[in-house]
């Protein structure tokens, strides 16, 4: 009962939540880089919520099923195919043996997320598969590897605890304009009043640099008057400001500490939807109030509560 | 001087200082600890560095002002903890000091006007303080270096330093527990594993401890398992 990797494509990797308790000795979290579609993907196959799921980046994964299963498809629309007949993301399929389950290139977003029933099987590193290539943590065996041609996937449990559908509200539209939530903090106020405007009234273009580290725009430079700050810890969704003013907004794999001075967290939320923004891509940011970050989490948060 | 604030729906970070010091680095020491005992289960993650401490906590425990709370007795702690060294852990480290592994030796010592056996003294006989922990994992960052010793990182950072390697360069020092590329000035080698996640203790050193450096020989470096041919 499982799939055979025949083509590990651009980058497909397995996520959990992350790996969390370990960044005061520099390892960082890991954990799926849209929170959202892999949290749904879950979801729809009842598995406890941070269940290990594929993180397939960009698409050209080709996966040969050697039994039958149901698994949930989230995220980005990579043009995927079951035995060459197209599958849409946000549903649950169920696929039997013989079956072929291919993924060509991004035509809306840029990670989609495969679950299994009860997640996939793999060895804990520090408590957590999460897959962090540098830190040579994570992955199937534990060695940090992305997926390599000839690795199997196994289910955690034979079958999946229920076939959810999906709730039409809860799933995104990558084409809408983004506009990021931002959280006041860190070195915020030390940024002169004008530069804090040109940060919130320019649009900024994704760029190539593009990683599960950090996301770099291009835009309006926004100045700061320190060029570096003591290192200190780095949230998830910190936006960095280097000194030619292109903001870095670092993700999952980012370095758990940093001397370039920070004008604040991105929302968690917007972060996973940035997670599907491709180079070329535009986003805004807006001032976003704490406590409003933290009831939208919340509700987020119940939405997975069993 | 203390201020804390959030930084997301999730994190804090609470400054005890603008400057490196022993004095705050005692007590981010200090504050890690309370933290960790007020916050339980709440806690997910805790990042001590110079002179701040970064805390993110589950939102599905407590929320903002639940954490602000305990935080808040956490530094009540601290108030009072100076450069008392008494409770930190001392680790002594081995460094063999040799040509073979001191890349940069003749070259600090030149940087410096020393002799290479004046810079060995001068590194091994000073006592550091782990100000921080990042950059990779298990990368100490140890201060301060005496004044003598002070030298700039590398214009072009090596794309390979061993496993082991001793770095300096500004007033701080620092020790490669796995071969990544780097910029630092590379005074020496240390055999023993620096990180192992395998183990209980994970990391040899934490934010906090003291570390004494001990040069020992070549012999007395292999013999504790250290490589001479990483490059």
């Amino acid at each position: 009962m499982s799939f055979k990797v025949i083509d590990p494509g651009m980058m497909a990797l397995v996520q959990d939540a992350g790996r969390s308790g370990y960044q005061h000795l520099g390892v960082t979290t890991g954990g799926p880089m849209d929170e959202h579609a892999f949290d749904w993907a879950n979801w729809l196959l009842g598995n406890d919520r941070g269940s290990a799921a594929l993180e397939i980046t960009y698409g050209m994964l080709v996966l040969d099923v050697q039994a039958d299963m149901t698994v949930a498809l989230t995220g980005a629309d990579l043009g995927a195919t079951l035995n060459g007949e197209s599958l849409a993301p946000w549903q649950v399929c169920t696929v039997k043996a013989g079956d072929r389950l291919s993924f060509n290139t991004p035509v809306s977003g840029l990670r989609a997320y495969l679950a299994m029933p009860g997640g996939i099987r793999a060895e804990a590193r520090l408590g957590s598969v999460a897959t962090v290539a540098r830190e040579k943590l994570g992955g199937l065996d534990g060695s940090g590897q992305a997926l390599q041609k000839g690795d199997l996937l196994q289910p955690v449990v034979e079958h999946a605890g229920a076939q959810h559908s999906m709730p039409e509200w809860a799933i995104p539209d990558y084409s809408a304009p983004l506009e990021l939530g931002l959280i006041p903090g860190y070195q915020y106020e030390s940024f002169p009043p004008v530069q804090r405007m040109k940060l919130l009234t320019s649009v900024y273009t994704v760029t190539s640099n593009i990683d599960r580290m950090g996301y770099r725009l291009k835009g309006e430079p926004v100045k700061g008057e320190q060029t570096g700050i003591i290192s200190e810890g780095i949230a998830l969704g910190a936006v960095q400001i280097p000194q030619d003013g292109q903001p870095i907004i670092l993700m999952r794999d980012r370095q758990t500490i940093g001397g370039y001075p920070k004008i604040g967290c991105v929302f968690s939320l917007d972060l996973a939807r940035l997670a599907q923004c491709v180079p070329g891509d535009s986003v805004a940011f807006k001032l976003m109030d704490i406590a409003d970050a933290e009831n939208r989490r919340m509700l987020y948060n119940r939405q997975f509560d069993h | 001087m203390t201020r804390m604030q959030p930084v997301n729906e999730s994190t804090w970070i609470i400054y005890l200082g603008d400057e490196i010091s022993e004095a705050v680095a005692a007590q981010v020491a200090q504050l890690t600890r309370s933290i960790r005992a007020s916050l339980g289960n709440c806690l997910t993650d805790i990042i001590p560095s110079y002179t701040s401490v970064l805390v993110s906590f589950d939102l599905q425990q407590a929320d903002r002002f639940a954490v602000e709370a305990l935080l808040r007795t956490a530094l009540q702690q601290v108030q009072g903890v100076s450069e008392d060294l008494s409770d930190t852990e001392e680790v002594v480290l081995p460094v063999y000091y040799g040509p073979e592994v001191a890349l940069d030796l003749e070259y600090i010592a030149r940087e410096c006007q020393l002799s290479t056996e004046e810079v060995i003294r001068l590194h091994s006989e000073q006592i550091y303080r782990v100000y921080a922990i990042g950059f990779s994992p298990g990368f100490a960052y140890l201060g301060n270096t005496p004044d003598q010793l002070r030298v700039a990182r590398k214009a072009t950072p090596r794309l390979k330093v061993p496993a082991g390697s001793l770095g300096i360069a500004d007033n701080q020092t620092a020790i490669y527990p796995a071969q990544t590329p780097g910029g630092w000035q590379i005074i020496g080698r240390t055999p023993l594993e620096m990180i192992d996640w395998d183990s209980q203790t994970l990391t040899r050193v934490k934010v906090g401890d003291r570390v004494r450096f001990e040069p020992v020989d070549r012999d007395t470096f292999i013999a504790m398992g250290g490589r001479l041919d990483e490059l």
